[in-house]
């Protein structure tokens, strides 16, 4: 299979989660150019990392994951040890610039591009060591101090810079936002984050299938089903196993009770960053209810570990399976009473619409995907059918329905989400009411050298995970992306123009994930 | 407005017993007392996220909803340090949280109380043995803080925190 006349051969990544096509490359030429196709056809830059490959006779090697219509082609590039440099992509993908600084930190391949600042590394490990290298060993004694960032400086009368984080004022994630401003406006936002980055992908290096699969469940503890499923898929496609059609329905069903959960969350919260602390209650009332069900059928309240390479770790009973729907009507209801409340609210609504806004074409330059890409009128989303693409299982007889909304602003993102609830809710009771019997878990059985790559639609958007396994038959690499790679930049746009309080408003209709970025 | 206030008058009030039995929620009631003859007022609490997978917030998040209530208990949550009597802190705590945490605790007031949060931030059990130290990360909070609670999981229930913060106020 070739892409738009590209020389390149891709070849369809087996098993039975999202296509993926696999194409490889050891010419420069050719992977820039790739990308200039893929951008020219309206497709994204999904994620992109480095790999050592010296101990298995190569040099280095760059992964990168695109999309376009027909699925995900997956390409990479051979760098010799001597001359690890590739070409900067982030002129073509926006987004490419912080993955090939962080690729950088990590394991210390270059792109050719200008901007060098690090990217996760602040200070914490010497610049000249990379912790991802095979003969990294342990890292050379060294002081932790924090480190300068070159923040891009804006000049002229007024303008004044406001720095807030990494420790935020509320109950959040760390991470850095420089703000400049004039009076109140924003006009330019900056972030720096890489503050949680705890070294999952160091960790990941030779740990076995089940290790891996809890690491990687705890790479975003709010997105923790479609990390695991994402796992799981990689896995799968690389040692040529097929989970059973019940394990495929469970994962469905679990991941779109991960969807409901963050949803319900997130509507409260956007009630309450607009002083409708009413919202927040009731919305946290229906979250805890949801959380506690997931507690007494899956054994977790977010649902970790559930899902395993092979299929899943917990099985589902017939009472549990009607208490579901049941709860799925209940929930329905009151989340339609509480829409209304939200719709007829002047207040709140004064404080969403027009707020944050961000439009379909910034979208597409910035590779962004998900739920923030369906609230600016972009209908992506892994799990429906479009021109040129079907859905794996158990989403192809499914039919999902994607809810989108034109407008890009904080009211769409909040609309979306009321929308997507209702969608959900009808999922959960389908795939309750006609779940496969049979098996929940087949045996993964390594195979050294193999790899593969998995995609799984997260409430956020798009989570990819990459696997490599070493002759050992243990993971030699692995790299999970999350959404909010894509996202992060999208936020330093929608605030623009906006005011300095209206910032935490429009932070919470993202709701993105630091750990999930600085990984 | 009406259908808000309807809203409201339906759900009434769900606060549930604090945790355990009832003899828990006397010894809660005096836990009560002690934090006023201790503080001489409400407990504060600054949770400072020191490199967690957010799994934890989530979980801290859920003590303000009505089932739990914590606010409705006299405990709060603050925005600066200078405000607060108790660092909740989540780990593991990042080489590049590290110092931001310092910071934070040397900010805050004595007498002070630092209760650890999570496997990660406790360094406890196999998710805390799998996120322990290495070159990103210090380890668990006490690497980094004297710790006078420890509030395992992963992540720990609303009600584990609510027993490990209580618990903290009582070494006092």
């Amino acid at each position: 299979m070739r892409f738009h006349a590209e020389p390149i051969e891709f070849t369809r990544q087996p098993g039975v989660g999202a296509p993926i096509w696999r194409g490889q490359t050891a010419d420069r030429e050719d992977w820039l150019r790739f990308a200039i196709s893929v951008h020219r056809h309206a497709g994204r830059l999904c994620a992109l990392w480095g790999s050592d490959e010296r101990c298995s006779g190569g040099g280095f090697r760059v992964h990168a994951v695109f999309a376009l219509d027909e699925g995900w082609p997956y390409l990479t590039l051979d760098l010799p040890a001597d001359d690890p440099v590739y070409p900067d992509l982030s002129g073509i993908f926006a987004a490419a610039n912080r993955m090939q600084r962080a690729t950088y930190d990590l394991v210390g391949i270059r792109h050719d591009g200008e901007d060098r600042r690090p990217w996760l590394r602040h200070g914490g490990w010497p610049a000249d060591w990379f912790p991802l290298r095979h003969d990294a060993n342990h890292p050379p004694a060294h002081e932790n101090l924090p480190s300068d960032y070159d923040f891009v400086q804006v000049g002229g009368e007024g303008a004044h810079e406001i720095p807030v984080g990494p420790i935020h004022a509320g109950i959040i994630e760390p991470g850095h936002f420089r703000f400049t401003v004039v009076g109140e406006r924003v006009l330019r936002l900056e972030q720096r984050l890489g503050y949680q980055h705890k070294g999952i992908e160091c960790r990941l290096a030779s740990a076995d299938f089940a290790t891996g699969a809890r690491l990687v469940g705890r790479v975003s503890g709010d997105s923790t089903v479609a990390f695991c499923w994402a796992y799981a898929d990689a896995l799968e496609a690389a040692c040529g196993v097929t989970p059973p059609p019940r394990a495929l329905a469970l994962r469905a069903l679990l991941l779109e009770r991960e969807r409901v959960a963050n949803h319900l969350g997130d509507l409260g919260m956007l009630g309450n960053d607009a002083a409708l602390a009413f919202g927040l209650s009731q919305f946290f009332r229906l979250k805890e209810d949801w959380v506690r069900l997931n507690a007494q059928v899956f054994g977790h309240r977010f649902l970790m570990d559930s899902i395993v390479p092979g299929g899943v770790a917990v099985d589902v009973e017939a009472r549990h399976l009607a208490a579901i729907v049941t709860q799925c009507e209940s929930i329905g209801r009151a989340v339609k009473e509480l829409q209304r409340i939200y719709d007829e609210h002047s207040g709140l609504q004064d404080r969403f619409l027009t707020t944050g806004p961000i439009d379909a074409r910034l979208v597409r330059e910035l590779s962004l995907s998900g739920m923030a890409a369906r609230a600016a009128g972009v209908l992506l989303d892994a799990r429906c059918h479009r021109h040129g693409y079907a859905p794996p299982p158990p989403w192809n007889r499914l039919a999902v329905r994607p809810a989108s909304d034109e407008r890009g602003d904080v009211a769409a993102r909040v609309a979306v989400r009321f929308a997507e609830i209702y969608e959900y809710l009808r999922l959960i009771r389908l795939l309750a009411a006609d779940m496969p019997a049979g098996e929940i878990r087949g045996t993964v059985e390594p195979v050294a050298g193999a790899a593969g790559v998995g995609i799984v639609e997260g409430w956020r958007g798009e989570v990819i995970v990459g696997v490599q396994l070493g002759a050992d038959g243990k993971i030699a690499r692995c790299h999970p992306h999350d959404p909010s790679w894509q996202a992060w930049p999208a936020l330093e746009h929608a605030v623009l123009n906006d005011i300095v309080p209206d910032f935490p408003l429009i932070n919470k209709s993202f709701n993105l994930s630091y750990s999930g970025q600085d990984i | 407005m009406l259908s808000l206030l309807k809203r409201i008058a339906k759900t009434g009030i769900v606060t549930e017993p604090a945790p355990g039995t009832d003899d828990m929620r006397r010894e809660i009631d005096r836990l009560q007392d002690e934090v006023l003859n201790i503080l001489g007022r409400a407990l504060t609490i600054r949770e400072v996220d020191a490199g967690s997978c957010n799994a934890c917030e989530l979980e801290i998040h859920a003590l303000n909803n009505p089932y739990y209530n914590l606010e409705g208990r006299g405990i709060k949550f603050v925005a600066s340090p200078r405000h607060a009597d108790m660092l909740l802190v989540t780990g593991p705590v990042t080489k590049n949280m590290e110092n931001a945490l310092k910071i934070a605790y040397e900010c805050t007031p004595d007498p002070k109380l630092v209760v650890a949060v999570g496997d990660c931030g406790c360094g406890c059990g196999e998710i805390g043995r799998l996120f322990g130290p290495n070159y990103a990360t210090v380890g668990p909070v006490e690497a980094v803080l004297p710790v006078d609670v420890k509030v395992p999981g992963c992540p720990p229930t609303p009600i584990a925190l609510m027993q490990g913060i209580l618990a903290a106020v009582r070494t006092r």
